[in-house]
């Protein structure tokens, strides 16, 4: 599903990501963790192209987005994202930040995009805010919707950077249930988090990012139980 | 203090006849203000490197010059160089017209970019193309923090008007020195039309103030 090579991002003189590789099979859940400002941010949006990397190949959803010529929207179609502070469009309801993209992108017809919708929000438990408008939910709440929005244009991975960071500590749960709902459906998922509980849970591996550099990659049991180098040691000493 | 206002009694028509003269003015060089302007703000935005310098260059040069030294130019530099005879209304729309596109602009283009760049990535995201987003993700929000500004920019307008007056555009503060020059008394016709200015300038604060109060109030529906 995906395949990063050498992956490559500068800010400038700034290297961020230093020659990152990884395979992701379908249906797999990644647990990307880290100290802060190790890049795994600009690691997550390189994987869409909200940053452009510098160097080194990203295959995506069945396109090489470092390729020149690829349709860089119709590979975002398929790669749905979640940001740590929700980003829904103030403007519109719950309902119309759902139906937005699949109408204007995909074409759907609102009465199918509605029904859609509505099955989503049912699907992270928030049918009864349909015709809110985003300002009225809680952070959890807006998480939520978030996430619904992504999966309305129905992708076949998603991205989450850093999505329960911005929520009050009883927030938390309600999302990273929806989440771990998700996973059990199948999804593949990238989720940059410093949920280590989460990522204990539900990834199938871990790939743990320092000062632009993926030092240290494996299943759960292996990370936590037995952290090979000692720079996975003394973080996890520190988030543990 | 011999202040004598039932002299000025019968001109008062002429006067009041003013107030419709300086809002047609002011509305027509706000239209192409606002035409020229959006045109500038979307070229700073996301022109190509050539046009953004222009309109960055128009905007300083519009902005970094007196507003009575433009309409000059225009009304008396046009028929010097073309041998075109403008007439003050004409020259008049043009300088303030082109000089509040330069102030609308930089409003236009400050509204934009005050919209969280959260959304644009939201919007890129999704796939949303380009003009879709701006369409109906960014200057939705951007109008919010553009109208309450714009609407400064009126008033401005408004009490700017009064330059035109050097040019014997007949507006308010033109027919104000008319009157005061035939009943050989400016005091009195000056304070009636200042008067004017004044009741014209709290009616569009008003406006504004009330445009502002919907806008909050949708913000938090
Ligand atoms: N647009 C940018 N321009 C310049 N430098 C940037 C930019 N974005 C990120 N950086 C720098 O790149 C480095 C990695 O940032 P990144 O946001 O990827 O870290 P992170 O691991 O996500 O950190 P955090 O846990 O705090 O979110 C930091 O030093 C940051 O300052
Ligand atoms: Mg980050």
């Amino acid at each position: 599903m995906i395949s990063v090579k050498g992956l490559i991002k500068s800010f400038g003189d700034l290297e961020v990501l230093k020659g990152i590789s990884t395979e992701v099979a379908a249906g797999q859940v990644i647990a990307v963790i880290g100290p802060s400002g190790s890049g795994k941010s600009t690691f997550l949006r390189c994987l869409n192209k909200l940053e452009e990397p510098t160097g080194g190949t990203v295959e995506i959803a069945g396109f090489n987005i470092t390729d020149k010529k690829a349709d860089i929207r119709a590979a975002r179609q398929e790669i749905g994202m979640v940001f740590q502070h929700f980003h829904l469009f103030p403007h519109l309801t719950v309902l119309g930040n759902l139906t937005y993209a699949p109408m204007k992108v995909k074409g759907e017809t609102k009465a199918q995009a509605e029904e859609k919708a509505r099955t989503l929000l049912k699907r992270v438990g928030l049918s009864e805010k349909a015709d809110s408008y985003p300002a009225s939910l809680s952070g959890g709440q807006k998480q939520r919707v978030a996430i619904a929005r992504a999966l309305a244009m129905e992708p076949k991975l998603m991205l989450f950077d850093e999505p329960t960071s911005a929520l009050d500590p009883e927030m938390v749960k309600e999302v990273l249930d929806v989440m771990k709902d998700l996973a059990k459906s199948g999804m593949t998922m990238i989720v940059v988090t410093h949920e280590m509980g989460f990522a204990r849970e539900v990834a199938d591996r871990v790939l743990f990012l320092d000062q632009g550099k993926l030092v240290e990659e494996g299943t759960p049991d292996e990370f936590f139980g037995n952290p090979k180098t000692d720079r996975a040691r003394d973080f996890l000493e520190k988030v543990l | 203090m011999n202040l004598d206002f039932t002299q000025m009694t019968p001109y008062i028509p002429y006067m009041l006849e003013g107030i419709w003269v300086t809002l047609k003015f002011v509305a027509v060089a706000l239209l192409i203000g606002a035409l020229i302007g959006t045109i500038l703000a979307l070229f700073k935005i996301s022109g190509p490197a050539p046009l953004r310098a222009f309109a960055v260059a128009y905007t300083s040069i519009f902005r970094g010059t007196p507003l009575i030294l433009q309409l000059m130019l225009i009304y008396f530099a046009v028929p010097q160089l073309t041998g075109y005879d403008i007439t003050p209304f004409l020259s008049a729309i043009t300088a303030f017209g082109l000089n509040s596109a330069a102030y609308i602009s930089e409003i236009i283009r400050a509204g934009i970019q005050a919209v969280d760049k959260g959304q644009v990535e939201a919007a890129q995201a999704l796939g949303v193309p380009y003009r879709a987003m701006m369409k109906d993700i960014i200057l939705p929000q951007a109008f919010k923090n553009i109208l309450p500004a714009l609407m400064n920019e009126v008033i401005t307008l408004t009490k700017e008007s009064a330059l035109v007056s050097t040019i014997g555009y007949l507006d308010l503060m033109r027919r104000a020195q008319v009157v005061g020059a035939s009943m050989y008394r400016q005091f009195e016709p000056l304070l009636f039309v200042g008067l004017i200015y004044w009741v014209l300038v709290m009616i569009l604060t008003l406006i504004g103030r009330k445009i502002e109060r919907r806008l909050k109030a949708s913000d938090i529906r």
